[in-house]
């Protein structure tokens, strides 16, 4: 386990290199100056060029990259542009709200997932399977911006049962903190909940055919056993695939949301950065959304071999 | 308490529905099984010997129900029972195997778990000493090295190591009736003899009633004390395995047995397949079932249905052997 564990982080060097050159270039190729922003109205060439020195940016690409790579590495991710925080302390201050967000987020989707995709499979063409198909139809085809706003707009302002916006630190006041966090995680999940209570569904459908299901009814047990521990288990085989991809897309789906909610996150720090030109907090949060789909991908394949003996760790 | 018989089969209608009508896959089936006897069914793919056994257990498909008839075990009725209850008799008192062990064991739980599950469903005995049952279970059914199996998934299992595993699942709360479904059809031959040869032990040693589902003529001769032998989901034979493989009362019967390859036969003698193809179960033909297969048929066959009556030691589904007539060259091949 130990061994799988290491290899795979191994593995993951190559994709690394990739990801981190992949964000250098994608960076220094989109138009705009840096040097432009930091000096404003002085736009002097002799100003720029001294920029362009000081940042590095005179220096051939390979080179900046050389540069750039070895700071990452050592942890130092620059400095911001516009604020002159170091990146990395920038991100950091945002990330536990976003991971609070993200989490409950994808705890909601499961939660209304996983029981709703059971029932629809196990009673499929019954009113509540037609039920629950409508509500995945309307979750998926509903943008997240959109429930954020008939959230907030509903239960904030008119029936006052939530606060809209602000952020409470989960360890400060666990309790405040869910009030505030619950909205935006509705709004931020409902699609993977749609998406997770389809593959549920008919990943359900599938393993209650298989024949083990007949023996275990053989045996004498209930079928509440039956779909409950013989069935759910191998059901959440493919369930866990995708469930990963949306831990890995918790960045990128915060963009949208944090705005609605003026969520203080990474996403709403990518939002604004990007509109400053602040490139590199951009890279930085770029590079971290890569890094967690990496993360994520690694959480999957370790998910796998424990739900599925027959995938081995060798 | 007292009982005529162990399992009593009393006129079963099974009917499926498929898309272009219903299926009447059991029709008007009847048998009796006593303590510690071997009961062999044989017949066709569809011939309706698989869906009897599920009508006995009440594990039909979505599509499946007990239209008419019942079942009787140790005196209680089945067919009457409550879902709840009919799930305190599945793997205490009746327990079945299926035809293929590769896919009827469950790939996510340990062997032990799954073999140990009857005990904690029924017996409310603890996981770790279900387990520790299980290896003595798993043990008895010939699996070598026990204690390190039960820890191991089902992957890591022959098919006959498999099978044999599902026969101590279907053991462990000692049932009085083994309902085995073509238990050996998915397994190599050498395999086959051993799953046979267990399963025997088994039957002699507990007194486990056995019905024995198989298409395999063969498995009936060496197992069981009597055969039924259905077709299009009717009994059309029935007696002891001695005397309807020495003289067959149905014509469906004797051809069976002359389609079996035999060692003893001359080598440039053809084997002889039944003509045509099974009938249709939606449209079914009037009269005898088997009659545009049968080469003895008379006018008759085709407009009446006859009864399931006796004919010499055995009951016998034919208007010609109902009349007097000998099959022609019967048994012998």
């Amino acid at each position: 386990m130990t061994a799988y564990v290491l290899r795979r982080l191994l593995l993951m060097l190559p994709v690394a290199f990739l990801v981190t050159v992949g964000v250098f270039m994608l960076i220094h190729l989109s138009p705009g100056d840096p040097a432009l922003i930091i000096l404003g109205e002085d736009r002097s060439p002799q100003a720029i060029a001294q920029i362009h020195q000081e940042l590095g940016l005179d220096k051939p690409l390979y080179v900046q990259y050389g540069i750039w790579l070895g700071h990452i590495v050592h942890g130092d991710w620059g400095r911001s542009i516009t604020t002159h925080q170091p990146v990395a302390v920038a991100i950091t201050e945002r990330l536990p709200a976003t991971i609070e967000l993200g989490l409950t987020a994808l705890l909601w989707s499961l939660l209304v997932a996983i029981p709703l995709g059971t029932i629809a499979a196990v009673r499929r063409g019954s009113v509540a399977d037609s039920v629950a198909t409508g509500i995945t139809v309307a979750g998926v085809s509903i943008p997240n911006f959109f429930i954020g706003i008939v959230l907030i707009f509903v239960l904030s302002v008119t029936l006052r049962l939530f606060p809209f916006g602000g952020y409470v630190p989960f360890l400060t006041d666990p309790l405040e903190s869910l009030r505030h966090v619950a909205l935006p995680a509705i709004a931020l999940g409902t699609a993977g909940a749609a998406i997770n209570m389809r593959f549920t569904r008919s990943s359900m459908i599938e393993v209650l055919n298989h024949d083990y299901i007949r023996t275990a009814r053989a045996k004498g047990a209930s079928w509440r056993r039956v779909v409950f521990v013989h069935a759910l288990k191998n059901a959440l085989i493919p369930v866990v695939t995708i469930v990963g991809l949306q831990i890995g897309g918790i960045i990128e789906g915060a963009v949208v949301t944090e705005t609605v909610f003026t969520w203080p996150g990474v996403g709403r720090l990518a939002v604004e950065s990007i509109f400053n030109r602040d490139y590199t907090v951009v890279q930085g949060i770029v590079l971290l959304a890569a890094f967690s789909y990496m993360v994520a991908n690694l959480l999957v394949d370790l998910a796998y071999a424990w739900l599925d003996p027959r995938i081995s760790y060798a | 308490m007292s009982f005529a018989h162990l399992l009593e089969v009393d006129d079963i209608h099974t009917h499926l529905a498929v898309k272009d009508g219903t299926v009447r896959a059991v029709d008007g089936v009847s048998f009796t099984i006593d303590a510690g006897e071997t009961l062999g069914i044989v017949g066709e793919s569809g011939s309706g010997k698989s869906m009897t056994a599920l009508s006995i257990m009440r594990l039909l498909p979505r599509s499946g129900s007990i239209v008419e008839g019942k079942v009787t075990f140790k005196g209680r009725v089945l067919t009457d029972l409550s879902e709840d209850e009919m799930e305190a008799m599945r793997g205490t008192e009746i327990a079945m195997i299926f035809q293929d062990p590769m896919t009827s064991l469950n790939p996510v739980y340990r062997i032990g778990w799954q073999v140990g599950e009857p005990l904690r469903i029924h017996r409310h005995v603890d996981t770790r000493k279900s387990i520790v049952a299980a290896v003595d279970l798993l043990r008895k059914a010939g699996i070598p090295d026990a204690p390190r199996r039960v820890g191991q998934f089902p992957h890591m299992f022959s098919g006959g190591m498999r099978q044999r595993a599902m026969i101590a699942m279907g053991l462990s709360t000692s049932p009085s009736l083994l309902i085995a479904d073509e238990p050996t059809t998915a397994l190599d031959v050498t395999i086959q003899a051993q799953i046979l040869d267990l399963l025997r032990t088994l039957n002699r040693d507990y007194g486990t009633a056995t019905i024995l589902i198989t298409h395999n003529l063969g498995v009936v001769a060496g197992m069981c004390d009597r055969v039924i032998v259905m077709y299009a989901g009717r009994v059309v034979e029935q007696g002891r395995t001695e005397d309807v493989f020495a003289r067959p009362e149905h014509p469906y019967t004797w051809s069976l047995l002359r389609s079996i390859p035999r060692l003893d036969a001359d080598e440039h003698e053809p084997l002889k397949p039944i003509d045509g193809s099974p009938p249709d179960m939606v449209r079914l033909p009037a009269g005898c079932k088997f009659t545009p297969r049968c080469p003895f048929a008379i006018g008759r066959c085709a407009k009446e249905e006859p009864e399931l009556l006796a004919v010499r030691n055995q009951l016998s589904r034919c208007w010609v052997t109902q009349g007097g007539v000998t099959l022609d060259g019967a048994g012998v091949g």
